[in-house]
């Protein structure tokens, strides 16, 4: 197979694009792909001041190393959930990524603060370690924003996480969830900082061909705890429609994109959430409760609201 | 021909395809890539008896 544009060995075939690419053609392909869903989904405007949640895995550290490469300047905020054998090897991978970008980075070591892994802290508030896990993250990939002066939080959601999770609202018809998906979330000046996917219309394929042609060190393991996720099932089920028919997952989330755009404004009304919006007394966080569930687990643990992250360079 | 797939070693005594190799271990195409000598091959890429090959699962799940 060779290469579309310049004619040397193809180094990937993308059959949804019905186009083959050597590394720096497809280098220049993702990163074109990428900046025109940033220009065409307005994700950044001037003057913004972005952060990459960074995880050490392929999608999260390609999105930083390119919004960099892009000439948007971003720090990262990684949540080290204190999985032995796996967050520190992660935390190693992005403090190296950190170095070659001369960008900080912040941490939140949930293992020093609550004096335990996430599996503990699980047990401790009786949830699941995933359920756990994403309560921490969304609460401190915010509270960054809200503490440091960062303005946008910028997550390395790609096609494949986004059509499988459609998917699993779809199928269960989950309608609280199903018009909540969208490329970038805006934000709740004060509480809720802006959220924006760039990496919506890349697939996982594309992302991880990225970090390998690019050079980038990131973690191949996967959290010993997804093993099992609903969502890994419905990433193989769409990638058999996929080998069938290339192109089917982006046709089902451009599909999504044009249908939540398309919504009258009596639809939006009627599935909109119908609960008034509140804030947690503590720290202003949404929450439906009084105390928003992060600070119900630190109360829990005796501890305070004022957090502090390890700070990296 | 030598083949790394998460973190086992596989031994395969003829070259074969890309495409091939991916359905002797019943992978999917489109949550794997193949590396060759370090460099990413497309699925009609013929491997050779001596190549250094890694399968990477691009799957990721949570």
């Amino acid at each position: 197979m060779k290469c579309r544009v310049c004619g040397q060995p193809a180094s990937i075939n993308l059959r949804s694009y019905k186009t083959a690419l050597c590394d720096s053609d497809f280098i220049a392909f993702f990163e074109k792909r990428v900046a025109t869903t940033i220009k065409k989904y307005r994700l950044i405007a001037e003057g913004d001041v972005p952060i990459v949640a960074v995880s050490g895995g392929k999608d999260s550290l390609s999105l930083w190393h390119l919004m960099n490469k892009l000439g948007i300047p971003c720090d990262g905020i990684y949540i080290d959930l204190g999985i032995e054998g796996y967050s520190d090897k992660s935390l190693d991978k992005i403090k190296k990524v950190a170095e070659t970008l001369k960008r900080k980075v912040y941490v939140f070591p949930i293992g020093s603060v609550f004096d335990r892994g996430i599996d503990g802290l699980a047990k401790a508030i009786r949830r699941v370690p995933c359920s756990a896990c994403g309560m921490i993250k969304r609460y401190m990939m915010n509270r960054i924003c809200m503490d440091k002066g960062y303005n946008v939080l910028v997550t390395g959601h790609n096609l494949d996480d986004e059509a499988s999770a459609l998917f699993g609202n779809i199928l269960y018809w989950k309608k609280e969830y199903l018009w909540k998906k969208d490329i970038a979330l805006e934000a709740k000046e004060g509480h809720l900082s802006r959220k924006v996917k760039p990496f919506f219309l890349c697939s996982e394929r594309e992302a991880a061909a990225y970090a390998i042609m690019s050079g980038i060190d990131y973690v191949y393991e996967e959290c010993p705890f997804s093993m099992g996720a609903k969502s890994l099932t419905y990433k193989g089920m769409l990638n058999k429609l996929e080998e069938k028919s290339p192109g089917t997952k982006l046709m089902f989330l451009k599909g999504y994109l044009r249908a939540l755009k398309e919504r009258t404004k009596n639809e939006i009304d009627l599935q909109e959430e119908t609960r008034e919006t509140k804030y947690c007394v503590n720290c202003g966080y949404p929450s439906y409760t009084e105390k928003c569930t992060f600070c119900w687990t630190l109360e829990k643990f005796g501890l305070h609201c004022n957090i502090i992250f390890d700070e990296y360079c | 021909m030598k083949v790394e797939w998460e973190g086992k070693n596989y031994e395969f005594e003829k070259p074969m395809q890309v495409s091939r190799l991916l359905e002797e271990l019943s992978l999917s195409r489109e949550a794997h890539l193949v590396v060759a000598n370090s460099k990413l091959v497309t699925e009609d890429h013929k491997l050779g008896i001596d190549d250094d090959i890694r399968v990477i699962r691009v799957i990721s799940g949570g």
